[in-house]
């Protein structure tokens, strides 16, 4: 079989189930496209020994009629999930040198399942960033150009070198994790599907944690199928996660009908921005034809909180960060700086963060620390604490109306150029400004692509589920991707 | 709300971030940026709103009080920068 990289995991599934191919011909294939994309910047630790045994072990399993979905799909793994004896890093300084001696219970699950590892993939340090250019390994390329220019693009971040390898078609799913929108609008920014689940559905156990109360990890795939087989693989109750929410994981394959007859989709107006550019606006209207031709109502409905989305956001993230990241002391695991004669453990500590956290981490623990210091944790903290019951609530309010999922942009734009927007965090921050919303209320969220801009570069559609209906959610955005009939891949050019 | 030089070194120090003197100005403007950004949090009246504890209502799981794994000095030690003898070694704390 030619090109085994670009296959979708269903069809790998099948083709390895047929024998038409063997998880180590299509392990290798991957290897080889890998060791041709450096300049992708998308894997930062490669791992072929591993990716070979499990791949033989894979063939083992094929042969013996013993091999759920993934066994013997080549996968990638974002460097946040840490993983047995391989550099986990979360793409800081901090961690360099980290081998943790345990297995993230999400890749974990996937390697019992058989799914082959390839290799740790780029992201921002420690998930903080839109743009992939925090990390200490420098910055993923997206593998699309606009037009004919030549310009490097952001992949999007966090999960920037995820979404990079899975465009490229290096690996045949990737995952990710998703904060404040980290994993769909690197999604949307590469053309493929980015799924963050409920939050609960996946465990964090073994997940470098940023913002404990809205980290979620989640697949990044080439289709929504291939997302609904890889989201049920990374799922599931996990008693070392005591957010692990204790319910069954539906097959959500088999619920994709692509029969969406009936079904409300809202259309939030505040997700209609000032300065948002017309083709964003002429995608979504796309969008919302789409479904009401398969058969869908289209509600209007109002989110009235969502402008308080972001700040909220920017006083929660951060201030978890604070806390979450004072475990990186240089005692126990990591980095620690040289000390000058004299120099006692205070220093040591100082000195470690500083130098081994980049400037964006530095920010965000220091933003957190400061929202949380005597005097302002009730005017930041506490406040940020009660806008978000307000914009869940305001979901809570659609969906008890008989909204069933809401249709939203994924992104305010297509991918940009690399170095942009690197001088002004909050013009950074905006990138998230449709997806962020979704974590504050726990929700799932799918972003599906659904066109090109006038430059050739993809562009994502967001749809948001209830809580838990992750099922119902691939179904609708199965539909989406149907209509959209999107196939359109980068041109090679690394 | 604007954070001076002395605020900004306050933050640094209260997180263990070691901040030169030089880039104390940039860092408040910085600072300044970002909390101007989430002043419109302050727009909204949240007098009667409570303030969210959980995003998906749930009581969190208890398990059994008893010991489930341990006997891993080895293995703990093995990330650490400096360890001497079964322990974390650091700099000297107490004078």
């Amino acid at each position: 079989m030619s090109d085994l990289t670009k296959l979708t995991i269903a069809e790998a599934r099948d083709a390895l189930r047929r024998g038409d191919t063997t998880a180590v011909a299509l392990t290798e294939a991957c290897l080889a496209a890998i060791d041709a994309a450096d300049a992708l910047g998308a894997f930062v630790h490669k791992t072929p020994e591993i990716a070979l045994d499990r791949a033989r072990a894979a063939d083992a399993r094929l042969a013996a009629g013993d091999a759920p979905d993934l066994c013997g799909i080549p996968v990638g793994i974002k460097d946040l999930f840490c993983t047995e004896g391989v550099p986990s890093q979360a793409a800081s300084k901090i961690l360099e040198g980290f081998r943790p001696p345990y297995e993230s219970t999400v890749s974990a699950q996937l390697r019992d399942a058989g799914a082959v590892m390839l290799g740790k993939l780029n992201m921002d340090e420690f998930a903080m960033g839109s743009s992939n250019e925090t990390s200490v390994y420098g910055n993923a390329v997206n593998p699309w150009r606009a037009g004919n220019s030549d310009a490097a693009l952001t992949p999007g971040g966090s999960s920037g070198g995820s979404a990079a390898a899975v465009a490229a078609d290096l690996c045949l799913a990737a995952t990710g994790t998703d904060t404040g929108g980290s994993i769909r609008q690197p999604a949307a920014f590469t053309g493929i599907v980015g799924l963050k689940p409920t939050y609960g559905r996946c465990s964090r156990w073994g997940i470098v944690a940023f913002a404990s109360s809205l980290d979620q990890a989640g697949p990044m795939t080439k289709t929504v199928r291939d997302a609904a087989i890889m989201g049920a693989a990374m799922m599931g109750h996990d008693p070392k996660d005591s957010t692990s929410a204790d319910l069954p994981v539906p097959d959500f394959e088999a619920m994709l009908t692509g029969d969406i007859r009936g079904k409300v989709i809202g259309i939030p107006r505040e997700y209609r921005m000032d300065g948002m550019p017309a083709e964003i606006e002429a995608l979504w209207a796309r969008g919302r034809e789409m479904l009401a031709d398969a058969g869908a109502v289209i509600r209007d409905i109002s989110l009235p909180h969502t402008k308080y989305a972001l700040p909220a956001y920017y006083v929660i993230a951060p201030a978890e960060a604070s806390s979450n990241l004072a475990r990186y002391d240089g005692v126990r695991y990591g980095y620690r700086a040289k000390l000058a004669q004299g120099d006692g453990v205070t220093e040591m500590y100082e000195k470690t963060r500083a130098e081994g956290f980049g400037p964006e981490v530095r920010r965000r623990v220091m933003v957190g620390t400061y929202v949380l210091s005597a005097g302002y944790y009730d005017a930041y903290y506490n406040r940020a604490r009660k806008v978000r019951t307000l914009i869940k609530r305001d979901f809570e309010e659609a969906f008890a109306a008989g909204v069933d999922a809401i249709l939203t942009p994924a992104t305010p734009s297509a991918a940009f150029e690399l170095g942009k927007k690197h001088s002004d965090p909050v013009e950074m921050y905006l990138n998230d400004v449709f997806t962020v919303t979704v974590n504050l209320a726990g929700l799932p969220g799918l972003a599906v692509p659904a066109g090109l801009d006038a430059a050739g570069l993809p562009l994502g559609l967001q749809l948001i589920g209830k809580p838990w209906e992750e099922g119902e959610l691939l179904n609708i955005g199965y539909a989406l991707e149907q209509a959209a009939g999107f196939v359109a891949k980068p041109a090679k050019w690394w | 709300m604007s954070i001076d030089r002395a605020t900004a070194a306050k933050v640094a120090k209260l997180a263990r971030i070691r901040v030169e003197e030089a880039d104390l100005p940039a860092l408040a403007d910085e600072f300044n940026a970002i909390l101007g950004f989430i002043e419109q949090l302050q727009e909204l009246d949240v007098s009667d709103v409570e303030p969210m504890v959980s995003v998906t209502p749930m009581r969190l799981a208890r398990r059994v009080d008893a010991v489930t794994d341990g006997d891993r000095q080895a293995q703990v030690l093995a990330n650490a920068p400096d360890a001497r003898e079964g322990f974390f070694a650091v700099p000297k704390v107490v004078e």
